[in-house]
């Protein structure tokens, strides 16, 4: 049994039909990542699974239970964690107190709550020089950091990353998929979401080509990047 | 980016200072403000009396002498606005959309406390409950049911809406608003408590003599009622609770949360309908709880004090910056302060020909005026969103 699976899903924005029948599998322990152009339906996808959008055919199984079905409040208690697109950090709220956010679900006085804080502060250690400074006075990268840590502590099985890598330097894209990486090696499973096919192909177990909210191609990470359509239309090779 | 050694491990658990530094910030801020609009005012009309002196030569003396009783009323009125314009700016914060039916909670914990009182003379025990007990229950009872109505208000009017656009929960909150002042109409007529319900206390007491003015040859005291003292105490008390709860636990982070972002704040696994409920319940109960402390300080209630005292509460709110908790309490005491000014000292620099206390609500609501005009997000308000 996977561990996410999406049957026939079909989600709309009013009248438009976003995801038309996406069908997917996200097994134990892997990273996916759902690669695609704008508007191909990569975000809502994501936000279908958190329980931000509902779809109004087809389901979502965590574990084998319908989710679909449920407020995002209670999926996040399941075991599902996002870190949304173009980050959403909450401005006024210092970098410790966006992480506080993350474990709003325990008690933050608890040893637990210090050793998540503590990986996470290690997982980037830039948040920690930065504690006690409102987010939303942070750079573009440490915003995606704290996302990401922010996510993290809400203890998830499966980690939901929305572009990542939008709007960062090179060298901090380099660093953020290196730690994902990490994250996916501590025990973590990983749907990643990218524009930046190459950076997504290269960590990724299996993907999944998403064009206009129809899954057009699946394979290994591997098979993806050698595939010819895939390199002409998402990795600009000739 | 190497991890630097020396950087202690960091807690969640936040020391007895930080937490002091969090509550009290934003206390000290609205003192500040407290203090800097007396001051300024009470400079203001010194020179005033000053440049008018050569033709009214007793003018300053009439200036003075009233001085510090007009400071303390601005102070009472300040409070007053400053715990109603919470509810709308807790409300604010978190849906963006003003509930105008706050002002009817407001009198509705004026009609509650009334009846309490009601109740007590008629079984004969007002006389005999200590005076602070008689305080403290007929603002708890206040609280608890005007917390209960503004929740339930909610989930009713409100959270049916959710997905409208802006205008209709709106035209919900108007409705509201009629609908809770004709029960309340209804209710008090019908009842022994009567469209203008006394609102009988216990004796509070003689006035406090706090000190005494000398301003030549005559001693003038400055005496503070107990009923203005049981209002500033328990204003204070409120305010700083609630900055306590807003910015030091986990609940009030919560609520900044989804003021901030309200998807995201459920993704954090944060109920926000549960929040939402919370924010009316605490407003509610601010707004609730100024309504029984105004009906004991006035002594009488009736189904439409609400409407004025819920406008200028407003008013205050967008003074300070609507949806910024601080900045209602500080355009709470700048609007009460500049009222008391107005009230007390507009007759006395005309000659007479502008009654101050009939003017009042017109200096009022031409700050609102002005504020819309010249700064639109108000005096703490961020300049626009943050959202991208």
């Amino acid at each position: 049994m996977a561990l996410l699976e999406l049957q026939n899903v079909h989600t709309y924005y009013g009248k438009i039909h976003a995801l038309k029948g996406i069908s997917m599998t996200v097994e134990k322990g892997e990273i996916v990542t759902l690669i695609g152009s704008n508007g191909a339906g990569k975000s809502t996808t994501l936000r279908t699974i958190s329980g931000l959008l509902k779809p109004r055919q087809g389901q979502v199984l965590f574990n084998g239970k319908r989710i679909d079905t449920l407020p995002p409040h209670e999926i996040v208690k399941l075991g599902i964690a996002q870190s949304p697109e173009g980050r959403r950090i909450f401005p006024r709220l210092t970098v410790l107190e966006n992480l506080e956010m993350g474990a709003f679900l325990y008690n933050t006085r608890s040893p637990e709550y210090q050793a998540d804080l503590d990986r996470v502060l290690t997982l980037f250690p830039r948040l920690r020089e930065r504690v006690s400074q409102k987010g939303g006075t942070l750079s573009g990268g440490e915003q995606q950091m704290l996302a990401i840590g922010r996510a993290l502590m809400t203890r998830p099985q499966v980690l939901l990353l929305d572009e990542p890598s939008m709007g960062l330097a090179p060298v901090l894209v380099e660093q953020i998929f290196e730690i994902i990486q990490t994250i996916n090696q501590q025990g973590t499973t990983v749907l990643l979401v990218e524009q930046n096919a190459l950076q997504a192909l290269s960590i990724a177990h299996r993907g999944y080509v998403l064009q206009s909210g129809e899954i057009v191609l699946e394979d290994t990470a591997a098979n993806l990047r050698d595939n010819e359509m895939v390199q002409k239309a998402y990795l600009g090779l000739e | 980016m190497a991890v630097d050694a020396t950087v202690a491990p960091t807690t969640a658990r936040r020391s007895l200072g930080e937490v002091l530094g969090v509550v009290f910030g934003p206390v000290g801020q609205l003192l500040a403000f407290i203090v800097g609009s007396a001051v300024s005012l009470a400079l203001i009309v010194v020179v005033l009396a000053f440049i008018l002196s050569p033709t009214q030569p007793d003018i300053m003396q009439r200036v003075v002498i009233i001085l510090p009783q007009v400071i303390i009323d601005g102070l009472v009125r300040g409070f007053l606005f400053a715990t109603i314009a919470l509810g709308y700016t807790m409300v604010y914060g978190v849906l963006e959309f003003i509930n105008f039916a706050h002002g009817e909670i407001f009198m509705i914990g004026g009609v509650v406390g009334a009846t309490v009182s009601f109740l007590l003379v008629s079984t004969g025990t007002l006389e005999s409950i200590p005076p602070l007990v008689f305080v403290l229950l007929v603002i708890l009872v206040a609280m608890a049911f005007c917390g209960m109505l503004a929740v339930t208000v909610e989930r009713v009017a409100y959270r049916p809406l959710r997905g409208a656009p802006r205008l209709v929960p709106l035209i919900s909150a108007i409705g509201m608003s009629l609908i809770l002042q004709d029960l309340a109409r209804l209710v008090m007529t019908s009842t022994p408590l009567g469209f203008n319900a006394r609102y009988q206390t216990p004796n509070f007491g003689q006035p406090i003599q706090l000190f005494t003015m000398q301003l030549g040859d005559r001693s003038v005291p400055v005496i503070l009622s107990p009923r203005d003292l049981i209002f500033i105490v328990a204003a204070t008390i409120m305010l700083v609770v609630l900055n306590y709860v807003v910015n030091a636990t986990k609940l009030g982070k919560a609520i900044r949360a989804t003021a901030q972002d309200m998807p995201t704040a459920s993704l954090m696994g944060i109920d926000v309908n549960r929040i939402v409920a919370l924010t009316f319940l605490i407003g509610g109960a601010l707004g609730g709880a100024a309504g029984a402390l105004f009906g004991l300080r006035i002594g009488t209630v009736n189904p439409y004090m609400g409407l004025i005292p819920g406008l200028k509460a407003f008013t205050a709110a967008v003074l300070g910056g609507i949806g910024n908790i601080t900045g209602a309490m500080v355009g709470g005491v700048v609007l009460g302060f500049l009222e008391a000014f107005v009230a007390a000292y507009l007759s006395i620099f005309t000659a007479g020909n502008f009654s101050g206390a009939a003017y009042a609500d017109v200096a009022a609501f031409s700050i609102l005026i002005l504020l819309l005009i010249f700064r639109p997000s108000g005096l703490l308000g961020e300049a626009t969103t943050q959202k991208v």
